[in-house]
């Protein structure tokens, strides 16, 4: 049984409530928090090994040494709830079931890095998690765990909801940085980064609602309890969303370092129906497709998943059976990435587009095979060349999935239909 | 004639205070534009050109940058949407469990295709990309309540209860 930390209160009744919260030790952080020096506890999260959740990964506490201490200017937190990456559903989850757990996390983060305004930016259609969060907002503020003079500390904290309006973009942080700001989602090229020029052209952390919830665990129960779960660079757990073909699809916490697919079966059920494992995309639609047999030799922490070649990403893990269709899976997530490409750069732009709709005459029967040498081609033109990883998120995975289910391509093609769909819809146009 | 015989838009009472409010939220005016815009489609239903106008000239802003930023994002009605907005996700786990055979039935019932609405203004349909709620697939919004684990029978259902006028309700969130 894996420990729980982000997840501990999902089953508790009522956990989004301050008394609930508080009685299981909510907010019991911040005594020993404010006692600290701001450097000591970014050297705490620092050395607890806590990588961003969003989906890059990269270390916390190093992301927040990295705003300038001596600045005139005001700094800002922005924690990203614009959970968009397709197959993941875990801050969701977080916000309208213990929407406090990350609240104080985002006190502890403000604390060490100087911070007295927090936006948290929530996508679009997530209203109920919305409400939820602001309801646990406004019994903060009344309880004097924000606001002006925290528990009597002097420490002023500010939190701002603040709506999405549908792009996937605005998850990136620069890209949630200039909506935030008013504008078109368009991501910024970097450097500069963030830490030193963000929202407002300000110094701006930006953090993902899942790193932020782990934080009061890191403070409570010090650094060296977390780092001693998980492995030696991936320490920890991490919310893994899993969907797709499987028996019990959810939000399961996981220790890293587990056998990949023994945690999902463990955590699932297994495949839907008694079926065979086909694949396993592990982090994420942008991350590379695993077969049955990789998936079954793999662990699940940063390392081992991309020694495998593919990514933890969000731990957004889809299940595909023996009866889904890679091809069909390729079309859908081209068109979302087509779709959802800011428009900026031309690579992206057209790339995305072009992929999407070679994807979509493969599947429907009317590809031929230098179509699917066209996806090859087009998927090196589409890396490292754009102001964000957008473009990328569809070459790596479209390449995968060809390199490793080539044979149902080729089927696509030669058979001119989809052998994954039944004969009655064979013939509807979809 | 049209225009001559609708009042000018602004916010009513209630939204102009929270207009203000929102404003001491951020430190420049142009930060309330998403925010505002909300707050007129809440108004409105959706958002007209002279919403848009009216929006640009609240904040200091210049109208194509308001025009922009709304075509930008997906959630901002140009157009009046149903009263019933159905937002279908296409997105890789719910086509995994089946949304496919739910989007054919929905457009054969309603019959309207995606991007359309019904001659009685009740319903529209739109195919939307992940809404985030993949373990529950398939999965649709109706205006703003997330209808989850679709089947065609729960899909007839909620167009019943919309055809009554009945209030939709999400499933309580399952600790997984």
């Amino acid at each position: 049984m894996s420990p729980r930390i982000i997840s501990i209160n999902f089953d508790k009744p009522d956990a989004h409530k301050l008394s609930v919260y508080e009685a299981s030790g909510g907010y019991g952080s911040l005594q020993k928090l404010f006692t600290m020096p701001p450097d000591e506890v970014i050297e705490h999260v620092k050395n607890s090994g806590l990588r961003g959740r969003g989906g890059a990964g990269f270390s916390a506490g190093m992301k927040w040494s990295f705003v300038p201490k001596d600045t005139d200017k005001p700094k800002y937190l922005c924690v990203n709830a614009d959970e968009g990456e397709p197959g993941t559903f875990k801050d969701r989850k977080i916000l309208q079931l213990d929407p406090h757990m990350m609240i104080e996390g985002v006190i502890i983060c403000c604390y060490a890095v100087g911070i007295h305004t927090a936006y948290v930016y929530v996508r679009g259609e997530y209203v109920k998690p919305a409400r939820r969060l602001q309801a646990a907002i406004d019994e903060a503020y009344a309880k004097g765990y924000l606001g002006k003079n925290i528990q009597g500390t002097g420490f002023d904290l500010d939190v701002v909801i603040h709506m999405g309006a549908g792009a996937y973009i605005c998850g990136e942080e620069t890209g949630l940085i200039e909506s935030l700001e008013g504008k078109k989602g368009q991501p910024r090229a970097k450097p500069p980064y963030p830490a030193v020029i963000g929202v407002f052209g300000c110094p701006t952390v930006v953090n993902n609602v899942e790193t932020l919830s782990a934080l009061p665990f890191i403070m409570n129960e010090g650094w060296q309890a977390y780092a001693k779960l998980g492995t030696e660079k991936s320490t920890g757990t991490m919310l893994f969303s899993i969907s797709g073909s499987v028996e019990r699809p959810g939000v399961y916490e996981g220790e890293f370092g587990v056998n990949l697919w023994d945690f999902i079966e463990r955590s699932t059920g297994g495949v839907r129906g008694g079926r065979k494992l086909k694949a396993v995309i592990p982090g994420g639609s942008s991350s590379s497709i695993l077969t049955a047999d990789e998936a079954r030799s793999t662990y699940l922490d940063y390392e081992s998943i991309a020694a495998a070649g593919s990514m933890v990403g969000s731990g957004a893990i889809m299940v595909l059976s023996e009866e889904d269709c890679v091809v069909k899976a390729l079309e859908v997530v081209a068109r979302f990435y087509a779709h959802e490409s800011c428009g900026q750069c031309p690579q992206c732009r057209e790339g995305t587009y072009f992929i999407s709709q070679i994807a979509r005459r493969i599947e429907n029967g009317e590809g031929s095979m230098e179509d699917i040498e066209k996806i090859l081609d087009t998927c090196p033109l589409l890396m490292g060349v754009t102001v964000c990883v957008l473009a990328d998120s569809i070459a790596m995975p479209a390449k995968s999935y060809i390199e490793k289910f080539r044979e149902e391509f080729d089927q696509h093609v030669k058979e001119k239909h989809c052998p994954y769909r039944s004969a009655e819809r064979k013939s509807a146009v979809l | 004639m049209k225009a001559a015989a609708q009042e000018k838009f602004a916010f009513n009472k209630e939204n102009e205070e929270v207009f203000q409010e929102t404003l001491k939220k951020y430190p420049t005016k142009m930060a309330v534009l998403l925010p505002a815009l909300w707050l007129c489609q809440k108004q409105n239903g959706h958002l007209t050109d002279e919403i848009l106008e009216y929006v640009a000239g609240r904040l200091d802003l210049s109208p194509v940058h308001v025009y922009s930023v709304v075509e930008f994002y997906t959630m901002y009605h140009r157009r009046p949407p149903g009263k019933y907005h159905l937002q279908l996700c296409r997105t890789l786990s719910c086509t995994l469990c089946g949304c496919e055979e739910l989007r054919e039935h929905l457009a054969k019932r309603l019959g309207i295709a995606p991007g359309e609405k019904t001659r009685d203004g009740l319903f529209s349909l739109e195919e939307v990309e992940c809404l985030g709620s993949c373990g529950t697939a398939p999965v649709m919004r109706v205006n703003e309540v997330y209808c989850e684990n679709l089947n065609l029978e729960k899909v007839d259902k909620i167009i019943e209860m919309c055809k009554a006028d009945k209030p939709l309700e999400e499933e309580p969130m399952g600790a997984h």
